[in-house]
């Protein structure tokens, strides 16, 4: 083992103004600053979107609630739902991955770094139009003010008979930019994998967080475009009187529904891919053994990619389909939960027999596990037509996606958080916080969505703004709303712990967990070349070989 | 921290031999697939709308009334297939004045095409009172048709920049790859219009 360094001599760094370091971080185009600011932005719309649900749950505290006027509450949901998904779900994966995938493959770079940074621009522009329409979405009519339709934005509410002023524009033209972002970045992960890997990463040797943001790129090619389409027809109803999907000269409501849920299944399986990468490189690491399973792994996760695309139309059940229609996408829906059940035994066989450290990344990824089983299982529930009938549109179907989101996708991304920051900013943070974290997060979650789906199964439909007393559904909605509570203090907890630990925790090291993967063996953070010299790789796990020259992995592989 | 302790790494190095070479595609093409990929995906929800409102309009006119086949400019953008092919074969060769000859014929096959279409769209807007808002016939003639054209315009502008840099003998041989991935989008740009073509004039008319 050896140590290296590029000697930078001659340069010293001279202090900066404020300016300064803002402008080198607005031009950068290091896949390592884009990635963090990914990460950021999506925190600022982490916070925005959860206060947009703090003040739902408590407008639904109690019945014949007024803590805000019903046109409020519709906006609160529209942004709620779209904020999460499209500002702070899809830039923080972006943001993990445009950070680690370079680092792990050993490359110097993405593939087109400007076409990164242009990509991150667009995104962060859609974002601020969307919040825009807060202000500028009155328009000229005096009516309006943010968008109110939903975030599935389905027609007719989007015609300008139901939606006047400006808001359906702010929504559509804000989601539309950060859809070409999305198709930007798709192709950046795609050319990076598959052009910049080091010498010897062969595709069966990539890093698992590596393959599956290749599927996530791709998947992200063929699904947010259907998407795009459909805003840009959108567009054209709005602005140029066209009639996609205006009834009442022919066009169809329907459309609509299927453009946007063709985007909108795959969509569940972008975001929660690279949630699975995490997993897939925590539990090994935090269990001491190699993935259980790996070409399965990679298998399973192009099946789900494929497999996803043909599951959209059990979002609309209840809009009267035909029976073969009906029972085709029942059929596929129950189809994909094969590819993720494999999955979930793989990680379990990576965990069984392995020597569990529990710090705060693998406590996150067990909540995960645990937490997207039970959210898979009601996903087989609604997945069954008959069954979706008489659910669909409840909360019980509000508690089984915020299980797939928040149970799922969240825990994984504070796993990974507390994961790789050591590696992003150079020190260690503080154990016995991220705990407190988990354990108030943990509690918060199962009192938020656990009972959430009792008032569903009562018949509580979702998106309303309040309800009358004495239906049953009082006690369990005071339940959830103090669920939240915990879960902003766990947040509040969480965002401490960074701050503080990025100016007063321990340093990190290279190596602080011990780990396989390239991105370990770089200094932490790393420096804007990443390698000092170009990696040469022999396994999945090249800094096991280096550590133990005695017994390395090639030999098996 | 002692900013010399942090610039350390550890080298990963390989004693084992590695494969006699290492082989991986080219990012351009790669990205270029990607591109394509993404573009098809919003082609073929605008061509289903299309096809799914073939026949819906609530009132005229009719595809049948007022579309002629255009079989000029089809003839002209599909051949500027050919010709592009040629430049690129010319300029890998480095035989620049064949690659700048086979290039400005593109660029006019292609201009030829999109006045063509505006031709057409001019026809159909002031004598056949056709427009957008008129019936779904025309919207999803005009957001189809346009969608394509919109990507014919890129494309003369990226033919344009490319032809001006020849022009100043900046394209060299070396630069055949980067031409070639620009070729890539133009001859997928015409594979869309047989599509366009066949789902506008022959199965919706």
């Amino acid at each position: 083992m050896s140590s290296e360094s590029i000697a930078i001599t001659g340069v010293r760094e001279p202090s900066r103004s404020i300016g300064a370091i803002l402008h080198t971080w607005i031009t950068t185009v290091d896949h390592k600053r884009i990635g963090i600011l990914y990460i950021l932005y999506a925190l600022v719309f982490l916070v925005i979107g959860g206060l947009e649900a703090t003040i739902m749950r408590i407008q639904l505290l109690v019945p014949h609630n007024h803590f805000v006027s019903p046109e409020f509450f519709n906006q609160m949901f529209t942004m709620h739902g779209t904020t999460m998904i499209f500002f702070v779900a899809m830039p923080i994966l972006f943001g993990f991955g445009n950070y680690l995938v370079p680092l792990m493959i050993g490359a110097r770079d993405m593939a087109f770094p400007r076409l990164n940074a242009f990509s991150f621009w667009l995104s962060a522009f859609g974002g601020f139009l969307l919040y825009f329409s807060f202000i500028g979405g009155n328009g000229l009519y005096g009516a309006g003010g943010a968008p109110d339709v939903g975030w599935w934005a389905y027609a007719p509410l989007t015609s300008k008979a139901f939606s006047i002023g400006h808001s359906t524009e702010f929504w559509t033209l804000g989601l539309l930019l950060a859809g070409f972002g999305s198709i930007g970045t798709a192709i950046n992960f795609v050319a990076t994998i598959l052009c910049l890997r080091c010498p010897g990463m062969t595709l069966g040797r990539m890093p698992l967080l590596a393959w599956l943001n290749l599927v996530t790129g791709a998947m992200v090619l063929f699904a947010i475009s259907p998407l795009t389409a459909a805003q840009i027809m959108l567009c054209l109803d709005r602005f140029l009187d066209a009639h996609f999907f205006d009834t009442q000269a022919g066009g169809s409501a329907v459309l609509w529904m299927h453009f946007f849920w063709i985007f909108g299944h795959p969509e569940v399986y972008i975001l929660v891919i690279p949630a699975f990468a995490f997993i897939s490189e925590i539990v090994p690491v935090f269990s001491r053994k190699p993935i259980f399973g790996y070409p399965v792994m990679v298998a399973a996760t192009v099946g789900i990619g494929f497999v996803s695309f043909s599951v959209w139309a059990h979002h609309m059940f209840t809009i009267g389909m035909n029976s073969y229609a009906n029972t085709f996408f029942t059929i596929s829906t129950m189809v994909v939960g094969i590819p993720t059940g494999i999955k979930i035994f793989n990680w379990l066989g990576t965990m069984w027999g392995g020597k569990l450290i529990f710090k705060a990344p693998l406590l996150f990824c067990i909540g995960f596990l645990f937490q997207f089983l039970i959210a898979g299982l009601t996903g087989i529930m609604l997945g069954a037509a008959p069954f979706n009938w008489q659910l669909n549109n409840s909360y019980f179907v509000v508690a089984h996606f915020h299980y797939v989101i928040v149970g799922g996708i969240l825990f994984a991304i504070f796993g990974a958080f507390y994961y790789w920051f050591p590696k992003m900013s150079g020190h260690l943070y503080n154990e016995k916080l991220a705990k407190l974290h988990f354990w108030l997060f943990l509690i918060g979650f199962h009192l938020t969505f656990d009972f959430m789906h009792i008032p569903g199964i009562l018949g509580m439909p979702r998106r309303i703004y309040t309800y009358e007393p004495g239906r049953g559904w009082e006690i369990w909605n005071v339940i959830v709303t103090i669920g939240v509570f915990f879960q902003i203090v766990g947040t509040i907890v969480f965002v401490a712990n960074l701050l503080y630990s990025i100016f007063r925790g321990a340093p990190a090291g290279n190596d602080p967990w011990d780990a396989w993967t390239l991105e370990w063996s770089t200094t932490s953070p790393p420096p804007d070349y990443n390698f000092a010299s170009v990696p040469v790789v022999n396994s999945r796990r090249p800094l096991w070989d280096i550590k133990h020259p005695e017994d390395p992995d090639w030999r098996y592989e | 921290m002692p900013q010399g302790a942090m610039l350390v790494s550890t080298a990963v190095t390989s004693s084992a031999p590695l494969e006699s070479q290492w082989v991986r595609p080219y990012k351009g093409h790669v990205g270029m697939l990607c591109l394509i990929a993404a573009e098809s995906s919003i082609f073929t929800i605008f061509v289903v709308a299309y096809l799914y409102y073939i026949g819906k309009s609530l009132s005229g006119p009719t595809p049948r009334e007022v579309l002629e086949l255009p079989i000029f400019a089809t003839v002209c953008l599909l051949s500027s297939s050919l010709t592009i092919h040629l430049a690129v074969a010319g300029l890998r060769k480095a035989n620049y004045n064949a690659f700048r000859l086979w290039w400005f014929l593109t660029f006019a096959l292609g201009s030829i095409f999109l006045i063509a279409t505006g031709h057409e769209w001019h026809h159909l807007i002031y004598d056949k009172g056709l427009t957008i808002s008129t019936n779904l016939f025309g919207t999803t003639y005009y957001s189809l048709v346009g969608l394509h054209a919109f990507h014919v315009t890129v494309g003369l502008i990226g033919l344009l920049t490319i032809l001006f840099l020849a022009l100043f003998h900046r394209v060299e041989q070396e630069h055949s790859k980067n031409v070639d991935t620009f070729a890539m989008y133009w001859h997928f740009v015409d594979v869309v219009w047989v599509v366009v073509f066949t789902v506008v004039y022959i199965v919706g008319r």
